[in-house]
């Protein structure tokens, strides 16, 4: 095997002319994590919602959040990227599409849409078998004590159940950080489209993907780090 | 809004979007699918077995593909392939592959970690009386995998390995970074020729939508079907 390693190519400048490699791959790196976090307020907002929604005795709010998830979980990803990228600037009224097409970080908005959009379904469902997995005394001792429906999911069943789906959600939040490289076929300059880059422009293949495959493991660690700690702190004294 | 929408465009590049383009997404969804479950069923039984070193590679690999975005482990194996094949042959120099089998030994060897995990919880939920009752029959270890537990453990899993299987078919879609001509790939170069992006793109997700959405109808009815009560 003949491949010339060049293990400090990392400190070699970039031909972008600011910067060395690996400030390029670090520049990847915080835009994948502010497009994991952005689309991710999105995700566990609206997922909460649809997933409450699927739990609610009215039946249109059912049909809605069925309708919702099998909507988004049913077209690939990279489909959808290009739907939100390519296509609904072209349906909206004129003025509106340009003024989409013409945003400064065209990118990163329209994957923190579609990322967000997406994982909402995903979150919507651990959402709808964490309240599903409750006894359903919880939700009638609610109404007993005279709440309304909305008080009984905020004050009773949804802190419970987001204690039960924590380790899901957690897999999703990952889930969500990895897909974020799906946006590099949209333009978005993140860690793989950096990595790529970086290999385009100075050969070294297998330098870019090590440096790239580190960076993802290590906020793997990071996230999940966080996640264990999180459960230990808002754990019910004497459950578990 | 829909003013200007042709469907001619759908319609005189269907026989290439599913003649070229489905063939080589449901054959890759079907070769990476099949193997990857013996692959992954292999890493399962690796990672259940005990022994030190085999147990910690196994885990190792499944926690290393299951960390890392699929685009990512597309390009490695892109780059990674052809050195590979270079050194099992011998060769001086990087071995040409072609763009189908690359991209088959990625998704066999990524989806054979999360199927391992599928076969992995498969494999535990056999009662340990029933390895214990082959054990005492004086049955070796690969005739009480083969005949008692695997046989249960892929009922059992059946569902979950096809759910896997469609998330699976629509990751192919991923091969896109490789520009080659699976479904969306051969949809987006005549959206591209043609200047047609609504057209085609709309109509891709049409198509993915139709087949996924039956296929995990189809699940859902099998899961009920095979489902053991207990």
């Amino acid at each position: 095997m003949n491949y010339n390693w060049n293990w400090g190519i990392y400190f070699e400048p970039s031909p972008e002319g600011v910067g060395t490699y690996a400030d390029m791959l670090l520049s990847g790196l915080q835009w994948t994590v502010a497009t994991a976090l952005s689309s991710w307020v999105i995700a566990f907002f609206l997922g909460s919602l649809i997933g409450v929604m699927r739990t609610l005795p009215s039946k249109a709010a059912q049909a809605f959040g069925t309708a919702y998830v099998e909507l988004f979980r049913n077209i690939p990803l990279l489909v959808q990227m290009f739907l939100w990228y390519f296509v609904v600037p072209e349906l909206l009224p004129e003025s509106l599409g340009t003024r989409l097409k013409q945003l400064p970080n065209a990118p990163f908005v329209t994957a923190v849409v579609c990322l967000g959009l997406f994982t909402a379904s995903r979150v919507a469902e651990q959402v709808r078998a964490g309240i599903q997995a409750l006894p359903r005394g919880q939700g009638m001792a609610g109404t007993a004590l005279g709440l309304t429906v909305a008080q009984t999911y905020r004050h009773v069943l949804l802190p419970n159940a987001y204690r039960i789906i924590l380790p899901p959600l957690t897999s999703e939040f990952l889930n969500n950080l990895k897909n974020t490289s799906v946006a590099l076929t949209i333009g978005l300059l993140e860690l793989t489209a950096r990595a790529r880059a970086m290999q385009e422009f100075s050969f070294q293949v297998f330098e870019a993907f090590t440096a790239a495959t580190i960076l993802y493991v290590l906020i793997n660690v990071v996230v999940i780090v966080l996640a264990t700690w999180l459960e230990r702190t808002v754990a019910v004294p004497g459950t578990r | 809004m829909f003013a200007n929408f042709d469907f001619g465009v759908i319609a005189s590049s269907l026989p290439y979007l599913f003649g070229q383009g489905m063939v080589f997404t449901v054959t890759l969804t079907a070769l990476a699918a099949g193997m990857g479950v013996v692959l992954g069923t292999l890493i399962a039984l690796m990672r259940l077995s005990g022994i030190p070193g085999v147990t910690h590679l196994a885990k190792g690999y499944v926690e290393l593909m299951r960390s890392l975005p699929l685009v990512l482990v597309i390009f490695w194996f892109y780059f990674l392939v052809p050195y590979i094949g270079a050194w099992a042959t011998r060769s001086s120099t990087p071995m040409q592959v072609g763009a189908f089998p690359s991209a088959l030994i990625t998704f066999t060897l990524f989806e054979a970690a999360f199927f391992a995990e599928i076969m992995r919880a498969g494999i535990q939920s056999i009662a340990k009386g029933q390895t214990a009752a082959a054990q005492a029959l004086g049955l070796t270890y690969w005739q009480t995998m083969g005949s008692i537990v695997l046989p249960q453990a892929f009922r059992n899993m059946l569902p979950l390995l096809l759910t896997q299987t469609i998330v699976l078919f629509q990751d192919t879609s991923l091969v896109y970074v490789l520009s080659l001509t699976d479904f969306l790939g051969a949809a987006s170069k005549v959206a591209q020729r043609d200047g047609r992006l609504v057209e085609m793109y709309l109509f891709a997700a049409v198509v993915y939508f139709a087949v996924c959405f039956a296929a995990s109808f189809l699940v859902r009815r099998l899961h009920s079907r095979v489902a053991i009560i207990r």
